[in-house]
């Protein structure tokens, strides 16, 4: 298993060399930043809608290594959300009436509180709770097998990685057996009803490219993927969410590694799509890091750049109401959500 | 003169040809567009085929322009060589067939 940048001492773990990374050529000289191409669209700032979505990382720990994770994750990882801060966002929703909790990690069953948040989320009548699952974690260990009938209970609804139909390319980017444990899983997520016609257990797919390409027509991958893996497995799911890679953390590293930087950059540029400006998710999202700092999403969040307002940059210190009037803080990488039929955590946005 | 006849960058530049021959351009790339969306045939089908014939005419833009389109419209590295080889076997086939002329030829010089 490869390790995390951060073990392996890789200097892109260092927040700083990826925003000078992010600041230099092309865009130096050849193409725009991502600011100049906001402006003439009355974008800038980019300015919050209502928010709808709390999305809480409960750690970086995982079971697993991708080679694209921006959170750079992995078992090395000790980053974990205390309970304390989990009870601080259980308020927040309580309080707020955000009507959707979105859990993500590092594999976020890792963290210790984990069903205890869940089952708290559900008595308080969160209407809905997504957990972004891994879905090897399932197979991981005995104490996983059971967590399709846990999310089953509360209703939750499960988001899962499969960045493709057949085992080669989902073992070069996830890990050696990824794809055949994740089957497994999804065999056992359809056995406890998800993924069917229950409106109430949705369990949906997350495609992203297996490399330095940008992902194709969303509903053509889903008719793909809903076919062979019906044909092969004989697994169904709800939808499939297209997800563009952001060019930060790990796929950073990769892109730089394979010589794909500048090039992938220029065509994330040339497919910006101002329509997609308007469904970025940093609008009607708060990313939350374990340590109770607040975010426009989870990508700023591994770039350490917190929201904008200082007065409300921990949960401890939560106004909605400056939230949703602060600006958003956008950089290079922003050019991942903007490109082509766009991209976010829910999939295409225009 | 540059030194070398392919740039991989000229690839982008392909619109611009439009500047010696505006109207008789736009004709082709609106063509052009309109041949590639989804019809009887999906667009993954088109791009593989595009992608067999960028093999068979031997351009190196149309290989890199389409091995790209094809990845992105979920194609495996499976189905992108098999395409390949359709347009070996029709290029191949092509050259063979002509064996046939060869051998008319021959025969009708021969004793």
């Amino acid at each position: 298993m490869i390790k995390s940048l951060k073990a392996s001492g890789n200097k892109l773990a260092e927040i700083e060399n990826q925003l000078r990374v992010l600041a230099d050529e092309p865009f130096k000289t050849e193409l725009p930043t991502f600011k100049k191409k906001l402006e003439p669209i009355g974008h800038f700032p980019l300015k919050p809608s209502k928010i709808e979505i709390l999305q809480i990382n409960v750690g970086y720990m995982c079971n697993q290594v991708c080679k694209h994770c921006h959170v750079d994750a992995g078992p090395d990882r000790k980053e974990i959300m205390p309970k304390e801060y989990l009870q601080k966002c259980l308020d927040i929703l309580e309080e707020t009436q955000i009507p959707i909790v979105d859990l993500t990690g590092g594999a976020p069953e890792m963290n210790p509180n984990f069903r205890w948040f869940v089952e708290e989320a559900h008595k308080i009548g969160v209407k809905e709770i997504i957990v972004r699952s891994n879905l090897t974690i399932i197979k991981a260990n005995k104490k996983y097998h059971d967590l399709p009938g846990f999310f089953k209970k509360h209703n939750v609804h499960v988001v899962s990685s499969l960045p493709y139909y057949q085992a080669g390319k989902t073992d070069a980017q996830r890990g050696d057996g990824v794809f055949n444990s994740s089957i497994e899983a999804l065999k056992m997520l359809n056995e406890a009803g998800y993924g069917k016609e229950d409106p109430s257990l949705q369990l949906d797919l997350v495609y992203n490219p297996t490399g330095a390409f940008l992902p194709g027509d969303q509903a053509q991958l889903e008719m793909e993927f809903k076919s062979n893996l019906k044909k092969d497995f004989n697994i169904e799911f709800n939808n499939l969410f297209a997800i563009t890679n952001i060019p930060i953390s790990r796929f950073l590293d990769y892109l730089i590694a394979s010589d794909n930087y500048e090039e992938y950059m220029e065509k994330l540029v040339l497919a910006f799509n101002p329509e997609a400006v308007e469904g970025v998710m940093c609008r009607d999202t708060i990313s939350v890091d374990w340590d109770g700092y607040m975010y426009d999403c989870d990508f700023n969040q591994m770039l350490d750049m917190k929201v904008a307002d200082k007065t409300t940059q921990h949960i401890n210190d939560f106004d909605l109401a400056k939230l949703e009037a602060r600006d958003i803080l956008i950089n290079q990488h922003c050019y991942g959500c903007t490109a082509g039929a766009g991209s976010s955590c829910q999939g295409t946005v225009a | 003169m540059e030194k070398s006849y392919y740039n991989p960058k000229d690839l982008k530049k392909f619109g611009e040809i439009a500047e010696y021959e505006p109207k008789l351009a736009e004709k082709f790339f609106d063509y052009y567009g309109d041949v590639f969306k989804e019809g009887a045939l999906s667009q993954r089908e088109k791009s593989l085929i595009a992608l067999a014939v960028s093999h068979a005419v031997k351009c190196p833009y149309c290989i890199d322009a389409y091995t790209e389109d094809s990845m992105q419209k979920g194609a495996s590295e499976a189905m992108m060589m098999e395409a390949v080889h359709v347009a070996g076997a029709i290029t191949g086939g092509a050259v063979l067939v002509h064996g046939v002329q060869m051998m008319n030829k021959a025969k009708k010089l021969s004793m």
